[in-house]
C-alpha cells in the first residue's frame, strides 16, 4: 500500500513535468500548426542554463532567468527562422525545427562538454518533506508539484480570463479575422512560440536536477513528449493534461511491477517453456520494458482512436 | 532518358574506382576506399527510398531506418540459416529477401501510419521508430540486445561461384543491387502509382475528387519504400556481418532525411548526390573534427531556408540559362560570391572548432594543430581572427549576394523572352 501512495505522488510529479513540456508543444501546434521538434532541446537548454546561472547567482534567480532566456531564444527562432520558411508550407517548418535539434544538441555538447553536469537540488529544498510508512518524500518534488501547478493555473488564467488570452484564442481559430480587427497576428504567433519555449525552459530548470543534466536528455525526453501530445489528441490542452498524468503514472509504476504476461497466464494453467521469441515476449517483466509502454500505448490509441483522447479532429 | 550518358559514366566510374587506387606493388586493394564506396551504395538506396516518401509523396517520415534495420536483422538470420544449410538461397538473392522483410514491416506499420498525413504522420512515424529502436535493445532473441547479432557471409552458395571473402566482391554485389534498386525506383516514378503519389502530395483533395484514395496511394508508396530500404539493410548486413541497434536508430532515419534533402528532393537523382556527399563528409570530416554534425546541421537549415529544392534543384535552375548559352556570364558573379563565402566558412569553422576543442577536445586530451603548429585555444587571437572573418565575410557576402541576385534576375528574364 505504501508503495502505491508514494508511487502515485512520484507519478504525479513526473506527469506534471511532462505536462509542462507538452502544453507548450500543444499550444504552439494548435496555434501555428507547427510541431516544434526542438522543444525537448529547449528543455535541455533550460537545464544547462539553470546549472550555469545557479553557480553564480543561486537556484532561485536561475528559476526566473533561464526560462526567460529560453523564451527569448524561442522568439528569435520564430522571427528569424520559422517566418522565413512559413511560405514553403508545414513540411518546411517541420524540417526547420528538426534541423534545430541537431544544432542545439551539438552546441550544448560543445559549450558544456559530453559529461553530465553536477546540477543538484538547492540545499534549502534538500530535506524530506514528510514520511509515509517509512518512505521519504523529498521536499524538492513537492516544490516541483507547486511550480507546475502554479504554471498550470497561470496559463489557464492567462488564456481564459485576460484580454491577451482572448486575442490568442481568436488568432488560434480565426487568424484572418483577428488580423482584420487590427490585431498583430504575427506578433501573437511570436508570443505563443516564445511562451511555449519559456515553459519548456522552466520544465528544464526544475527537471534538470530531478533527472540528470546531460547531452542525452533531449533525446530521452523528446519521444515521450510527442507520445503525450498524440495520446491526448493533437491540439487539445485538456487531453494533453490527462495524457501527461496517465503516462507519468505508467512510467513510474512500470518500474516497480515485476510481473510479466506469463505470470498472469499461470493461474489459468498456461505454463510457458522453451526459448523462442514468443516466450521471451511473454515472460519479460514489466519493469524491464517500462520505456516501451508509452510507445505501445501510442500505437494502440492510433489504431483504435486516431484523434487521441480528447482531440476534436484527425490531424 | 536525358541523362543516359551521365548515368553510364557514373556506373563506369563506380566499377573502375577500386582499380584506380589498387596498390600494384603489394597487390592489395584500397580497403578504406572500398568500404567507403560500399557505404555509399547502401546510403544511395536508403536516400532514394526515403525520397519516395519525402520528395515524391510529400510524407515526412521519421522511421525509415526501421525498415533498413529490420532488413539487416532479417538478413543476418537468413545468412545464419543459409550457413546451416536450412535456407538454400544464393548470396545474390539475399538482398531480395531483406527487401521482402522490409516490405512486411512497412505493410504492418504503414497500415497505421498512412491513415494520417503531414504533421500527424511525422509524429506517428517518430513513435514507431522509437518503438522499434527501444525494442531492439530489450529483446534478445531476434535483435541480440546491445551486442547485436552476427553472422558469417561465406555461405558457399552463389549463382556465380563467388565466395564473397573479399570486400571487393561484396562491393560489386552492392553496386549491382544499387543500380537495380535505383532503376526500379526510377521506373516506379513513371507508373500511375508514382504519378498519383505526386498528385496526393500537391493536392490530396483534388486527387480524391478524381476518384483515387489518397490513403491507399500513401500506403503503397510507404510499403514500397520500405521494400527498397530493406534491400539497403540487407547489403549492410552482408558487408559488416553484424547488425546492431545503430542500424534502426533514429539517427539513421535522420541521416536518410539529411541526404535526401541536401541532395534535392525535387529531382530523382538528388538523393544520390546527397548520399555521396554526406558519406564523403562523414568519412572525411569526421576523422578531422568532432563537430561534423554541426556543419551538416547548419548546412541542412540553410538549405531549408534558402534553397528548399536542394543541390540538384539549384543545378536544375541553371538549365534554361545553359540552353541559351549564357552560362559563362555567370562565371564572374560566382567567383565574386566565392571569396566572401570562403571568409564566412573559415570564420564559422574556426569558431566551432575552437569551441569544441575548449570542451570536448580538452576532455579527450586532444590539441588543435593548424598550419603545422599548435594553436592555443585559450588565447584571444584565434578567436578574434575567426570572428572577424565571419563578420566581414558575412557583410561582404550580403552585398555580393544582392549583386548576384540582380545579374541572375536579368539573365533569367532574358532567357524567358
Amino acid at each position: 500500500m505504501q508503495i502505491v501512495l508514494i508511487e502515485v505522488l512520484n507519478g504525479l510529479v513526473y506527469g506534471m513535468l511532462l505536462f509542462m513540456l507538452a502544453s507548450g508543444l500543444t499550444l504552439i501546434f494548435s496555434m501555428m500548426g507547427v510541431l516544434n521538434f526542438a522543444h525537448a532541446s529547449i528543455y535541455m537548454l533550460g537545464a544547462y542554463l539553470a546549472f550555469t546561472i545557479s553557480q553564480f547567482l543561486g537556484f532561485f534567480p536561475a528559476l526566473i532567468i533561464a526560462p526567460i532566456l529560453c523564451g527569448a531564444l524561442g522568439a528569435a527562432i520564430e522571427i528569424w527562422g520559422l517566418r522565413r520558411v512559413h511560405h514553403n508550407g508545414h513540411t518546411a517548418e517541420l524540417l526547420f525545427t528538426f534541423g534545430l535539434v541537431f544544432i542545439i544538441q551539438r552546441l550544448v555538447q560543445m559549450t558544456w562538454g559530453m559529461l553530465p553536469m553536477a546540477y543538484r537540488v538547492p540545499p534549502s529544498l534538500d530535506f524530506p518533506l514528510f514520511e509515509l510508512y517509512g518512505a521519504n518524500f523529498p521536499a524538492y518534488r513537492g516544490f516541483m508539484l507547486l511550480v507546475s501547478a502554479g504554471m498550470l493555473l497561470g496559463t489557464w488564467l492567462l488564456l481564459k480570463k485576460t484580454r491577451i488570452g482572448l486575442i490568442i484564442q481568436a488568432a488560434l481559430t480565426h487568424p484572418s479575422m483577428a488580423s482584420a480587427l487590427g490585431h498583430n497576428v504575427p506578433f501573437v504567433f511570436t508570443t505563443v512560440f516564445a511562451g511555449g519555449c519559456l515553459l519548456a525552459g522552466l520544465a528544464g530548470v526544475i527537471g534538470g536536477n530531478y533527472q540528470t543534466t546531460e547531452p542525452g536528455m533531449a533525446d530521452a525526453m523528446g519521444p515521450i513528449v510527442f507520445v503525450v501530445v498524440v495520446f491526448g489528441g493533437l491540439g487539445s490542452l485538456a487531453g494533453c493534461f490527462i495524457a501527461s498524468i496517465i503516462i507519468g503514472m505508467i512510467q513510474t509504476f512500470a518500474v516497480v511491477i515485476d510481473y510479466s504476461i506469463a505470470d498472469l497466464l499461470r493461474p489459468l494453467g498456461v505454463v510457458l517453456t522453451g526459448d523462442t521469441l514468443l516466450t521471451e515476449l511473454l515472460t519479460v517483466p514489466v519493469a524491464r520494458i517500462g520505456a516501451l509502454l508509452p510507445l505501445v500505448m501510442m500505437v494502440a490509441i492510433l489504431l483504435f482512436r486516431p484523434r487521441g483522447l480528447m482531440g476534436t479532429r484527425d490531424a | 532518358m536525358k541523362y543516359r550518358w551521365l548515368i553510364l559514366a557514373l556506373i563506369v566510374v563506380a566499377i573502375a574506382l577500386p582499380w584506380c587506387f589498387y596498390d600494384w606493388t603489394h597487390h592489395r586493394q584500397a580497403g578504406f576506399l572500398i568500404s567507403m564506396l560500399s557505404q555509399m551504395g547502401m546510403m544511395v538506396i536508403l536516400a532514394l527510398s526515403y525520397n519516395m516518401l519525402l520528395g515524391q509523396a510529400g510524407l515526412f517520415s521519421l522511421c525509415h531506418a526501421t525498415f533498413f534495420g529490420m532488413g539487416g536483422y532479417a538478413t543476418i538470420h537468413f545468412l545464419n540459416g543459409a550457413g546451416d544449410g536450412t535456407l538454400p538461397v544464393p548470396m545474390e538473392l539475399m538482398p531480395l529477401l531483406a527487401g521482402l522483410s522490409g516490405l512486411g514491416v512497412a505493410i504492418l506499420f504503414g497500415s497505421m501510419a498512412t491513415k494520417q498525413r503531414a504533421t500527424a504522420f511525422a509524429m506517428i512515424t517518430l513513435g514507431i521508430g522509437e518503438l522499434m529502436a527501444t525494442s531492439a535493445l530489450m529483446f534478445h532473441h531476434f535483435f541480440g540486445g546491445e551486442g547485436g547479432v552476427t553472422t558469417n557471409r561465406m555461405i558457399d552458395n552463389s549463382l556465380f561461384g563467388l565466395s564473397y571473402a573479399s570486400g571487393l566482391q561484396v562491393y560489386y554485389l552492392i553496386l549491382a543491387w544499387t543500380v537495380i534498386a535505383a532503376a526500379l525506383m526510377y521506373f516506379l516514378t513513371l507508373t500511375p502509382l508514382g504519378r498519383m503519389a505526386n498528385a496526393t502530395r500537391d493536392n490530396f483533395e483534388r486527387a480524391q475528387f478524381i476518384g483515387y484514395d489518397p490513403r491507399m496511394v500513401r500506403f503503397m508508396q510507404f510499403a514500397l519504400s520500405g521494400f527498397f530500404a530493406g534491400i539497403g539493410g540487407g547489403l549492410y548486413a552482408i558487408t559488416y556481418e553484424i547488425v546492431t541497434y545503430d542500424a534502426l536508430a533514429s539517427s539513421l532515419s535522420a541521416n536518410a532525411l539529411l541526404m535526401a534533402y541536401i541532395g534535392g528532393t525535387t529531382v530523382f537523382g538528388g538523393p544520390i548526390l546527397g548520399a555521396i556527399l554526406i558519406t564523403l563528409l562523414q568519412s572525411g570530416v569526421s576523422l578531422l573534427s568532432n563537430s561534423w554534425l554541426v556543419y551538416v546541421g547548419v548546412m541542412f537549415i540553410s538549405m531549408v531556408i534558402f534553397a528548399p529544392t536542394g543541390l540538384a534543384g539549384i543545378i536544375k535552375t541553371h538549365g534554361p540559362i545553359r540552353q541559351a548559352g549564357r552560362l559563362r556570364l555567370l562565371v564572374v558573379p560566382y567567383l565574386r560570391l566565392t571569396i566572401p563565402s570562403l571568409g564566412v566558412l573559415l570564420g564559422f569553422v574556426g569558431l566551432v572548432e575552437l569551441m569544441s576543442f575548449l570542451t570536448i577536445g580538452a576532455a579527450q586530451g586532444k590539441k588543435l594543430v593548424l598550419f603545422g603548429g599548435p594553436v592555443d585555444v585559450h588565447a584571444a587571437l584565434p578567436w578574434a581572427i575567426s570572428g572577424i572573418c565571419l563578420l566581414v565575410g558575412g557583410v561582404w557576402l550580403r552585398f555580393e549576394a544582392a549583386g548576384f541576385h540582380r545579374v541572375w534576375e536579368s539573365l533569367s528574364a532574358e532567357v524567358r523572352r
